[in-house]
């Protein structure tokens, strides 16, 4: 891959560090705000619930701002990261999402033999031997270390169901 | 003297076959760990500690803590045959250890990054058979206001040792502190910052995000740099060993400093990243041959991995006599304590001998059989770096998800762990160090009840951070840590200024 070439593009370091810092910002409002809803002040048995993390939350939106002005300040034209990367990083990121999101109905076996499957036919572009035995050994390694050895019990759908495991 | 007998009772726990074999298991996959890219000590740990449930306390340490030594060996394999270092520790590694494998000497590289980090492990090792307990015996005598102040004291010299920008450090261990504070007070029994989600009752788990900041993140991070691994071949025979071996001892002086920055970074929670570099860096100021480092020097390579052993190690130090862990890896290994039912602190010394004896007795143990095993094995290894990416990375998601769901079987686990991921991942771009924010997740209940007991104490009155020498000497340290680096620029200006 290409670095430093003037003719990529792709969103600007001080953009995404400002949207982060402001992201952490906020965060500590729902901290400040989350802490007022518990107490902040001392009742009967002490410092209430939110007094701790009221502070916290302050110390949160305090910083975030010094960091805000600090990044804003600094002389960084550079990029966060090109378009391309970022759409690697994306086309790790949605199939993960799915993968997970479908586990609960699924099971983990079945998410993650499709997971793995998908991962390397797509992006790794092997042929469906190679392709299909990592994506079958695997979960089949994880059930005999995890389920049998172990006695650790991993999320199963309606396949591990009929199949009886 | 009654320590010796502690210890000697510690080996015989040790030795017994079954934690023999656990060590080796242990030692074999963490070095695995730590050549694999988005897998390192700390979230390797956490996404095997669900195995050691059903295991005694004892074994499961020794089994989790190798897999830790097997990381720091593991770090150094990809650092000097492929200049990629699989542990942030063992960047500092790559500078000389990639050279000399490029002039054909990869083997004496290996050997003396593989005998320095046991040097240094040994070293921290006795340094924690000696002074561990004493600590510990001292730290008996703590109220809520002195372990209020330890935890202030580590959290401050994280921000004034870190080599990130300080109010991001802060930031990011605000942000820690904050999740640790979310579903119930443990002290007034109240539930806070859930907005009625129900998933939130128990807050956040630090294992979930040890293993999305880390593990996730560092897959995201390595897809976006598109790798590609190329790198030499690894040999080592007995004649280079034994060859390197009598070179080394030339060396004993860089050896022994390193030894001391890696304790010293150890124990105050910088961790062993800062003391690879800072090792290497005055290395590369006090050698003779200092110039010639980065072109394949092999005193580039004692130094940086000694500390980095030496930290590593020495960061279970505060782990076990305070409570307080030096490294993420090691805030896992805490984790892990209270899972198996003990109370880490200083009277685990008192009440669980057997336990924290056996561990002791274990890092003497795994470091020799790790030496052994990395020296042996190492071709193995490096082949493990040329199975290509994309098989690696769906495999390391899957296991990743796989711990997360094992912590608490719970899916909504591996769907946050995921969400972590990408925080990782921006939060890494950005220049946020991730290391204080897991520590911070794992003290933070700890921290506030210490603080609100001593307010309790006081009736609301910050003065009691001050009332005893004790307390107040440990918060000036912590004040001298947090603005350390204020510290030294002020320093050095005052005397640019006397010699102008």
């Amino acid at each position: 891959m290409t670095t430093g070439s003037s003719s990529n593009t792709g969103p600007t370091h001080k953009l995404v560090e400002a949207g982060v810092t402001l992201l952490i910002a906020l965060f500590g409002v729902i901290v400040i705000a989350g802490s007022l809803k518990a107490g902040i002040n001392w009742g009967a048995e002490g410092p209430r619930a939110g007094f701790f993390p009221f502070y916290i939350g302050l110390f949160i939106v305090a910083s975030s701002g010094i960091n805000l002005w600090h990044g804003l300040r600094e002389d960084n034209d550079g990029l966060f990261a090109e378009w391309g990367q970022l759409r690697q990083v994306l086309s790790v990121v949605i199939p993960t999402g799915i993968y997970v999101g479908s586990m609960p109905f699924i099971g983990l076996y079945v998410a993650s033999i499709v997971f793995i499957a998908w991962f390397m036919r797509w992006l790794g572009k092997y042929n469906w031997i190679t392709v299909l035995a990592v994506a079958f050994g695997m979960p089949i390694v994880t059930y005999l270390i995890f389920e049998r050895w172990f006695m650790v019990p991993l999320p199963k759908g309606p396949v591990e169901d009929w199949l009886d495991l | 003297m009654e320590e010796l007998v502690n210890l000697f009772h510690g080996f015989a726990v040790a030795l017994q076959p079954y934690n023999i074999m656990l060590m080796v298991i242990g030692i074999v996959l963490g070095v695995i760990i730590g050549v694999l890219p988005g897998l390192g000590g700390a979230n390797g740990v956490a996404i095997l500690l669900p195995l050691t449930f059903s295991m005694s306390p004892t074994s499961a340490i020794i089994m989790l803590s190798c897999i830790y030594w097997g990381a720091l060996f593991g770090g150094a394999i990809t650092s000097i045959l492929f200049n990629i270092p699989g542990e942030p520790w063992s960047v500092a590694t790559t500078f000389d250890g990639y050279p000399m494998a490029q002039q054909g000497k990869a083997g004496e590289a290996l050997t003396a990054a593989f005998t320095s980090s046991f040097v240094g492990a040994l070293f921290a090792v006795v340094m924690i058979t000696l002074v561990a307990p004493l600590v510990a015996s001292f730290a008996l005598q703590f109220g809520p206001a002195e372990k209020f102040a330890v935890y202030f004291l580590a959290f401050c010299s994280f921000v004034g040792l870190s080599k990130e920008p300080p109010f991001k450090t802060i930031a990011a261990m605000m942000i820690g502190f904050a999740l640790a504070a979310v579903g119930l007070d443990s002290i007034t029994g109240q539930l806070r910052l859930t907005f009625g989600v129900t998933h939130l009752l128990n807050g956040f788990d630090f294992l979930i995000a040890v293993i999305g900041l880390f593990g996730i993140g560092e897959i995201l991070l390595t897809m976006e740099e598109g790798l590609a691994f190329r790198g030499g071949n690894a040999k080592i025979n007995l004649r280079v060993v034994l060859q390197t071996w009598k070179e080394l001892p030339a060396y004993w002086m860089t050896s022994l400093r390193s030894c001391f920055i890696g304790c010293w970074m150890g124990i105050t929670p910088a961790g062993a990243t800062p003391a690879s570099f800072m090792s290497y860096g005055i290395a590369k100021r006090v050698a003779k041959k200092g110039s010639n480092f980065g072109k394949g020097e092999i005193e580039g390579v004692v130094a940086p991995e000694t500390a980095a052993h030496a930290a590593g190690t020495a960061a279970l130090l505060p782990m076990l006599s305070l409570g307080v862990p030096g490294s993420p890896t090691a805030a896992v290994l805490l984790g892990g304590l209270l899972i198996w039912g003990l109370q880490p602190g200083p009277m685990l010394f008192v009440e669980q001998k057997e336990f924290v004896w056996g561990l002791i007795a274990s890092m003497y143990l795994g470091n020799i059989v790790g030496l052994l095993v990395v020296l042996t094995c190492v071709p193995i290894f490096a082949a493990i770096l040329r199975v290509p990416f994309s098989i690696i990375a769906p495999l390391i998601l899957v296991l990743c998800a796989i711990g997360a769901y094992s912590v608490h079987s719970s899916t909504f686990d591996v769907m946050l762990m995921l969400v972590f991921g990408v925080i990782g991942y921006l939060l890494k771009k950005c220049n946020y160090p991730l290391a204080p924010l897991v520590l911070a997740i794992v003290l933070g209940d700890k921290a506030e009840e210490a603080f609100r007991q001593s307010l309790l104490g006081s009736q609301g009155s910050f003065g009691v951070f001050l009332s005893n020498p004790l307390v107040s000497t440990i918060m000036i340290l912590g004040l001298i840590a947090l603005f350390w680096s204020v510290i030294q620029e002020g320093y050095s200006r005052l005397r640019s200024a006397a010699t102008a």
